[in-house]
């Protein structure tokens, strides 16, 4: 018998409803509390604390505990909506297990790299980790000293960290999480507009007459945005939506044009559809001729490897040349992408011609505004600069940029990649307002800015993320601390690099987290760490969107934030303990102060009395260190940055907007930037003006289609994909605390091609092995969720700290932005 | 409110030592990956089953998306049909007895209320989810803004 689920519902309305009343006993209406003195809840708004959207979210707290959130109706980035993980952001900070105590691994009331974490105070804590500090200092200088850092820290402790690496210990070995996010996306910005982040904004979906998503599933990792992105398609029935990926996904779901190509193939897609312009004759030339520059970039440029991997000593630009390119003509570019035919293209992706000119038409037709979105398909690539490159390449070509509804945008995956990570410049190489270590004269301005003798910054770029577990593991870097993230579980190769970098008894690894997660557990000291509302905040997001909270409730008891141990470390260095004596000696005002004094209260981060934190808000920071320390930091950072087309607000104007979108000029935010009339930094009469770049002209590159650093072969035959779930937030450390979202998707499956599992003799559910040349790790077969794999792919998702597919991912990176590859690795699937 | 507090503080005193003295006592701090060294692994559990009771659970506050109570295998959402809504539809839930969609989603980005459906709320699991039968791997001690009432009613009752 057939039953469908209308019929069964219907058959048993009475019994369910009968059970219902036999639960719920008629309530009396003096049951019901109604007093506004007990039902008052006492509301606030936050930036959610997961993905790079940037949703407002309104919080009630009753009692000093976080009792419910909802979308912010104020927010023009969501309009009141949240996805399921924003609506159940209530629950985050109630995981039982939060950690209340400093834990350091001791054996015999001593530290011991092998011991047993032991609860100690925070006093305690900083010493060892002053002593483990210095001893390295002593024994490896400031190289030996490295950081690991976060894209979810907020503004100020992103800021903070930086300046006490920077300029406090001298090391640039401080890098973020965003390194294996958002890299690529710093490095194609940076190469073409010679400035980081996006042009457009979220704005440009309600006048766009067509959306091409690259290698991202909005539909589960930038959840709102697709639903602004569903009701334009839904709503305006001429818009069109196409979805690349190398398998089917929730986004495909909307697509008019699905197309699933062979991973790395992106690359010879984009030039084709830069060909399709030339060919049917639709180059906007007014403006490239105007606007842009062409060059031919150098190739075989290695896949970041260690050097000593055979295809690194294959590769003829694998070092400094790497990011070299040429000047060339439009001809000569326009030769370059010729040999991209619908044809050849279509041999080497599997998209169908028909598919392939239909994408391209999108593109082509000057009638058409197009909007192109990417995550972590183009980012998390062996050529991801490239990729970013080569999007650029269609809409200069066509002209198709910094206009309403004509937008290539660079989705961010964290909260604050682009606010912290990116504008702060937490990354090895980065200062802030993007400037770079290497550049003196960008050296000499922050040096200024900060107070700090000339000479300060060290000019040579630090260790990037995939550097520091090799140098971890080489044991050449001895102290490290994590904040605010979980490389253990998310940084590729875990087996070779990450583990035993953590666990080489030369090194001294210290975690700050709220929940014990693997990265504690493969640390030496675990530091109990405050989040989200426990804190006074500022987060920015994708569409350059600042956004501010303040402090909400109280942290547990024992817990405190990622900027207050930053900043009460420093007082553990009297600043001869860190710089030399020829530094101090250009700056002798300095001697004898501890690193706190010369780089926090330094009458400016201090500038800002503590009367001016509002007195009915909680600000444990401002209290503990007497004066309005977020107010300070922030301030001092947006120094570098105003002037200089990086303009924010003042501080206090982010707790009454919700958010605002920098260069903030007069008072006013930009929506669109490099476009007369709406950025106020274009000249007038110039129309349109790419200003990061010195004559006004972004370049359109010439790069190739390279092949990956690994594809299937006899033994490994099966592409690995591996990424994110829409019920949880990144490894899962918060999200799988909370009751609803566990349930909801509780373990990471391997989502595999049912033909696939047939002709391996699986079914659903069977336990099997994915097995690379790196590791193993083992799983069950899903063969009808909600990823549907080609034949030759598999995908699992990494947010589970019982499976951790990162065992069998490689850690190649692209050379240019140092950003591992997440999505392509060659596996054999097997049954266990 | 004294005795809520004295039960708080209770509860917080009994959570950390309980927490502590399992940390105390073993390296393996990880809670999500139980007693397990991080270069081995514990045998994957079975794929769990979707609860299908039908029976609607409690929200934890007014504005959380209900969970969704059965399963959803096959229901298809895309550009050209959505399932759930051909039960849960205002003029749909007379026969299938469905609850109705919130009124909200009848409104669009700037709050006016539609003839259907807003399509920005077309992707119902994008807010809505099924529950696999799993027990929490970790307790969480959110506090439901009733209890806290009912706990200061009681209180000046006391008094």
């Amino acid at each position: 018998m057939t039953i469908n689920r209308r019929e069964f519902i219907k058959a048993n309305a009475v019994a369910a409803a009968a059970t219902v009343a036999g639960v719920s006993i008629p309530a009396k209406a003096s049951n019901l509390i109604t007093s506004s003195d007990v039902t008052k809840l006492k509301w606030d708004k936050a930036p959610c604390r997961f993905c790079g959207t940037g949703c407002s979210v309104n919080v009630g707290v009753m009692d000093g505990k976080v009792v419910a959130t909802h979308g912010d109706i104020k927010s023009p980035v969501n309009k009141g909506l949240n996805c399921i993980k924003g609506y159940f952001l209530s629950k985050i900070m109630y995981g039982k297990d939060r950690l209340t105590t400093p834990l350091l691994r001791m054996k015999n009331g001593k530290f011991d790299k092998e011991g047993d974490f032991t609860p100690i105070t925070w006093d305690a804590a900083f010493d060892i980790m002053a002593e483990k500090t210095k001893q390295t200092l002593k024994e490896k200088g400031p190289t030996g000293i490295g950081m690991f850092g976060s894209g979810q820290w907020t503004v100020f402790e992103g800021y903070a960290a930086s300046k006490l690496m920077k300029a406090g210990f001298r090391s640039n070995n401080i890098d973020p999480n965003a390194r294996h996010c958002m890299a690529s996306a710093v490095g194609g910005f940076m190469r073409t507009f010679g400035i980081d982040e996006p042009m457009g904004c979220y704005d440009d979906i309600e006048a766009t007459d067509a959306m091409v998503l690259w290698g991202s599933n909005m539909a589960e990792m930038h959840p709102i945005l697709w639903t602004r992105i569903t009701d334009r398609r839904l709503s305006a029935p001429h818009v069109k939506v196409a979805v690349l990926s190398t398998y089917a996904h929730r986004s495909s779901d909307l697509a008019d044009n699905s197309m699933i190509f062979t991973p790395q193939t992106d690359l010879a897609i984009l030039n084709f559809i830069a060909h399709y312009i030339i060919k049917t004759d639709r180059v906007n030339k007014d403006f490239v001729n105007k606007h842009t520059n062409f060059k031919l970039g150098n190739t075989d440029i290695g896949y970041g490897l260690r050097p000593e991997h055979h295809l690194e000593q294959k590769a003829k630009n694998n070092g400094k040349t790497a990011g070299g390119s040429s000047p060339i003509n439009f001809d000569q570019y326009a030769k370059f992408v010729s040999t991209y035919t619908a044809e050849y293209v279509s041999k080497l992706s599997g998209v169908p011609v028909d598919n392939l000119n239909a994408l391209a038409e999108l593109y082509a037709d000057p009638k058409t505004k197009v909007c192109s979105f990417w995550t972590m398909g183009f980012n998390q690539h062996t050529r991801g600069v490239w990729a970013n490159n080569l999007v650029y390449n269609i809409h200069l070509l066509t002209g198709k940029i910094s206009t309403p509804g004509n937008s290539p945008f660079s989705l961010t995956g964290q909260p604050s990649a682009c606010g912290t990570a990116r504008e702060v410049g937490t990354f090895s190489h980065r200062l802030p307002a993007d400037m770079v270590v290497n550049n003196k004269k960008h050296r000499d301005l922050s040096e200024k800015l900060w107070k700090v003798p000339t000479g300060t910054i060290p000019p040579k770029p630090g260790y990037h993320a995939v550097l520091q577990n090799r140098k971890l593991k080489d044991g050449e870097l001895n102290f490290y601390w994590s904040m605010c993230n979980n490389n253990m579980q998310a940084a590729a190769n875990l087996n070779e690099e990450a583990y035993p970098g953590y666990r080489n008894p030369k090194n001294f690894i210290v975690v700050s987290d709220p929940y014990p997660t693997v990265t504690a557990q493969a640390a030496d000291l675990i530091l109990p760490t405050a989040m989200w509302v426990e804190k006074e905040g500022v987060y920015g997001n994708a569409e350059r969107r600042t956004q501010a909270w303040y402090q909400m409730v109280e942290a547990p008891q024992g817990a405190k934030s990622d900027l207050w141990q930053l900043v009460e470390f420093s007082k553990r260095f009297k600043i001869e303990e860190v710089w030399p004596q020829e530094l101090l000696d250009k700056n002798p005002t300095y001697k004898g102060k501890s690193m706190y004094e010369v780089l926090y209260k330094n009458g400016q981060v201090d500038k800002f009395s503590i009367n001016q934190v509002p007195t009915d808000r909680l600000n444990d920071e401002a209290r503990h260190f007497g004066f309005y320390i977020q107010k300070g930091l922030f301030e001092e950072y947006a120094s570098f940055g105003r002037g200089k087309a990086h303009d924010l607000a003042d501080y206090d104007r982010y707790h009454q907007e919700r958010g605002l979108r920098w260069p903030v000029v007069d008072g006013k935010e930009t929506l669109r930037r490099f476009k007369e009339g709406s950025d106020p930094y274009v000249e007038a009469g110039s129309d349109f003006q790419f200003y990061g770049k010195k004559d006004g002209k972004a370049i359109i590159f010439a790069l190739p289609y390279e092949p990956p650093a690994e594809s299937p072969d006899a033994e490994f035959d099966m592409w690995l994909s591996t990424g994110r779930v829409l019920e949880h937030w990144h490894s899962g450390s918060m999200t799988q605390r909370v009751p609803e979202l566990y349930k909801a998707v509780p373990d990471a499956l391997v989502y595999m091609h049912p033909d696939d599992a047939k002709s391996r003799g699986m079914r659903r559910g069977d336990l099997v092995k994915i097995v690379s040349r790196r590791g193993e790790v083992q799983t069950r077969v899903e063969t009808r969720g909600r990823n549907k794999p080609p034949k030759g792919l598999v995908f699992m998702p990494w947010f589970d700290a019982s499976r951790l597919v990162n065992k069998v991912t490689l850690d190649a990176t692209d050379p240019l932005s140092k950003q591992t590859d997440f999505k392509k690795c060659a596996v054999k699937v097997v049954k266990v | 409110m004294k005795t809520m507090i004295n039960h708080l503080v209770k509860t917080l005193v009994l959570s950390i030592l309980f927490t502590t003295s399992v940390l105390a006592a073993d390296k393996h701090v990880a809670t999500l990956r139980g007693e397990v060294n991080i270069d081995t692994q514990a045998e994957p559990s079975a794929i769990a089953n979707t609860v299908n009771k039908d029976i609607k659970q409690g929200r934890n506050y007014p504005m959380q998306p209900p969970v969704i109570p059965h399963k959803i295998r096959n229901y298809e959402v895309n550009l050209n049909s959505n399932k759930c809504m051909s039960c849960h539809s205002r003029n749909r839930t007379e026969e299938s007895q469905a609850p109705m969609v919130s009124v909200t989603h009848y409104m669009d980005r700037d709050g006016n209320f539609l003839a259907e459906i807003s399509p920005r709320r077309y992707f119902c699991n994008q807010c809505h989810a099924p529950q696999k039968d799993v027990k929490p791997l970790v307790e969480n001690t959110f506090i439901d803004m009733h209890t806290l009432m009912k706990s200061k009613v009681n209180t000046k009752n006391e008094h």
